[in-house]
């Protein structure tokens, strides 16, 4: 008992530390373990781009899709948000078809299309070298142009110059590109085996540039020379160096959330919280006595313990998965229920039989009430995580928030309130004064047993 | 022994729920929203005071955008919901609506067409996924037991159940959805899934039981009719299983008074569930294992 007894006071003080953790950690604005707050709660943009992978060779798809996402950053950045959140995502369709997409958090963003034209006008940048077929009947040739391979990838950073242009005397502004050495490499081989062809420069799909090749080029140069003008060209150099894309993106799913509707979400979730929970609490008390007290402290152990973790791991708190949190209330003392309905029972024992002790019957009652609690839980634990692989961020949400209350409920059935109650029930005969008044709490009901 | 002396009566009133909701989903179907087939959803807030719906329809059917539907959102608020809109056609709408009025834009969420669709398979295996998952572990959880029905029929008992968990919070949200126009989201996929994992508790905890009476009379040599026993397991748990449900319920009518707007059908639609899930694991999961005793005897 002295051992329960022990372990109870650890509980608790480990109990209080956490909620002192959560409640400061909220108090203090330059905490880093502050609520971590979902585009729904926190307002902003989430713009969700289907990267085209059509022209990417499959072996390469993979590095083309980091890439673009450390592209997409670069120009994130650029736009001046607080914590960006930009991700790729491999969806694959049951037919087979995968599909990569790229998803970009913004929070505090509440001006969509600012953010959708800011990271749209990044422009692709690729050479294709022009081919001239003949068909055989018709005395027309046509120009087709075939990728190279050689993409803005492989950029390194583009400068602005002025060649020595014919036009008037005046320095006709060009725009150089240096590519790394990989690309650098690529560019030499390319124009090794095409002289006397032409190497088309494409932006965004449209050719700018239609060079011929006159000789190799080592050193891993070029220059575009088209008709710029020196705002054209110091605006693509500005472009180009923010991050040509390797791979052509297409928004596909966009949603923006202002920052009253997630403030007042916000808010409604903490009243629907704390009421919940005073209400559950309440009418554990009131059916359950002794019992239902202690499950309300667990209840509140348990309530400190989830919070700690959605602050540390840290899980972004969402609109259901504060949802998912209220609920998880309710669940989490379905186990005490079970429990405590079973210790009564044993107090009572069989028809023609007398009753166990007290204590007896706390420890019986936790053991008996096991297995129906451990396939209940294992159940929940299921169909939370394939919900989590259902996967949109709103769906994520409550399934992270059901699957970790459903773990930490089950540990605190079944430690804390065992550890509480067999601190406290004493070990006295069945026939004892005494007993009779240990008998009432334990019991529950409005019968008195 | 009240349920299982009139389960008759408890199959028919069963019955007669699943029929009304079947019913209710036959007739005015479950609008699916756009998180299934695509389109643009604008959340827009008047500050002072909302013009009648009928001008801001008007309004918004200036700008050529096909089919749209507007409709009140708490007290100043209206929800836009039309095909997916690009981003001139978003800014028109914009536009239209501000002609003589602030309206502030609360919240904007498009969905391509494409993603949408896969939401839709994706959403139906894991519910199947789920159900087949329950299945096989309670199969698996009762493997010892094998007399008079085997492990397999507790399975199969809990599909039954499960189709039940799921028929009736749907049957609801078509009504539901047929007077107040609200839509099918993700949220009520997760609804459903959550409350096929959560519902099959009551009935695990009649048919642990049930486990339990089993053992004991193999292993004491008591001979019990089948019936008794179900009856017994049903009484003693029947506490247990309403006051878990109970705390449930509680919690969620906390979040459907207080809770945020967003989650509000999503805490209704669970509470439906809850309420008919534990209603039927109580009064129908152990009595149908009577019909199927009698089937493994013959």
């Amino acid at each position: 008992m002295t051992q329960y007894r022990v372990f109870s006071l650890i509980a608790l003080i480990i109990g209080g530390f956490l909620a002192y953790f959560v409640w400061s950690t909220q108090a203090d604005p330059a905490s880093p373990y502050r609520f971590k707050l979902g585009l729904d709660l926190a307002g902003g943009t989430e713009l969700v781009y289907k990267a085209d992978m059509s022209q990417t060779p499959r072996g390469e798809q993979d590095d083309a899709l980091s890439a673009l996402q450390g592209v997409i950053e670069r120009r994130v950045n650029l736009f001046g948000v607080a914590e960006p959140l930009v991700q790729t995502e491999q969806a694959s369709t049951l037919s087979g078809i995968t599909e990569d997409r790229l998803i970009v958090d913004l929070p505090g963003v509440t001006d969509i299309k600012a953010a959708i034209a800011a990271l749209g006008e990044t422009p692709t940048l690729d050479f294709r070298l022009a081919t001239t077929s003949t068909s055989s009947g018709q005395a027309t040739s046509t120009v087709t142009f075939v990728p190279t391979g050689l993409t803005g990838r492989y950029l390194e950073s583009a400068a602005l110059e002025f060649g020595s242009g014919a036009t008037a005397g005046l320095a006709a502004p060009q725009v150089l590109l240096n590519f790394d050495t990989e690309g650098g490499e690529l560019f030499e081989q390319i124009t090794r085996e095409n002289v006397g062809q032409t190497l088309a420069i494409f932006l965004d799909g449209q050719p700018i540039s239609i060079p011929v090749i006159q000789e190799a080029i080592p050193g891993g140069q070029a220059t575009i020379s088209g008709n710029f003008t020196a705002a054209e060209a110091r605006d693509l150099v500005r472009n180009l160096n923010f991050g040509a894309l390797p791979v052509p993106i297409e928004l596909q799913n966009s949603s923006a959330v202002g920052p009253t509707l997630g403030a007042a979400a916000i808010e409604a979730g903490v009243v629907a919280g704390s009421i919940g929970f005073i209400i559950v609490a309440l009418f554990m008390i009131a059916w359950y006595r002794l019992p239902g007290f202690i499950a309300a402290i667990a209840l509140a152990e348990y309530l400190a313990f989830m919070l700690a973790v959605i602050k540390v791991v840290p899980v972004t708190l969402t609109a259901s998965g504060i949802a998912g949190l209220i609920i998880s209330v309710g669940m989490a003392v379905d186990a005490n229920v079970l429990i405590f309905e079973r210790t009564k029972e044993e107090l009572r024992g069989l028809p023609g039989q007398g009753g166990k002790s007290p204590r007896e019957a706390v420890h019986i009652g936790f053991s008996r009430a096991w297995t129906a609690i451990r396939d209940g839980h294992l159940t929940m634990i299921m169909s939370g995580i394939i919900l989590f692989w259902l996967g949109t961020s709103i769906v994520q949400g409550f399934a992270l928030v059901f699957v970790l209350g459903v773990l930490a409920s089950f540990i605190s059935a079944v430690t804390l309130s065992r550890v509480f109650l067999l601190a406290i029930v004493p070990d006295v005969r069945p026939g004892e004064e005494e007993s009779r008044s240990w008998r009432f709490l334990l019991s529950s009901g409005i019968r008195k047993n | 022994m009240f349920i299982v002396a009139h389960r008759k009566f408890f199959f028919w009133l069963t019955g007669l729920i699943l029929a009304a909701a079947l019913g209710a989903i036959a007739l005015w179907g479950l609008p699916l929203g756009i998180d299934f087939t695509g389109g643009s959803l604008l959340h827009i807030d008047y500050q002072t005071e909302r013009p009648p719906l009928t001008v801001i329809q008007e309004q918004v059917a200036t700008v050529p955008v096909g089919a749209v539907s507007v409709r009140a959102f708490g007290d100043d608020g209206i929800t836009i919901r039309s095909r997916t809109l690009s981003q001139e056609e978003h800014d028109a709408v914009l536009a239209a609506l501000s002609k003589n009025a602030a309206p502030v834009e609360l919240a904007y969420t498009s969905v391509g067409p494409a993603l949408g669709s896969q939401f839709t398979s994706k959403a139906l295996w894991a519910i199947a996924a789920v159900a087949l998952l329950i299945v096989l572990y309670i199969a698996f959880a009762f493997r010892r037991v094998s007399r008079p029905v085997p492990s397999w029929g507790y399975g199969l008992t809990v599909v039954a159940m499960l189709a039940i968990d799921i028929i009736v919070p749907a049957g609801f949200f078509a009504a539901y959805a047929r007077f107040t126009g609200a839509e099918v989201d993700s949220l009520f996929i997760v609804a459903l899934l959550a409350l096929l994992g959560y519902c099959v508790n009551d009935v695990i905890v009649i048919f642990d039981r049930i486990r339990e009476h089993l053992a004991r009379n193999e292993r004491e040599g008591i001979r019990e009719e089948f019936e008794e026993t179900i009856g017994k397991s049903i009484d003693e748990t029947i506490t247990r299983s309403i006051n878990t449900s109970l705390t449930v319920a509680l919690a969620l009518i906390a979040l459907i008074y207080f809770g945020a707007e967003a989650t509000r059908t999503f805490a209704l639609v669970m509470l439906v569930g809850v309420v008919a899930g534990t209603f039927s694991s109580i009064t129908r999961s152990a009595p149908l294992l009577i019909p199927l005793a009698n089937w493994f005897k013959k």
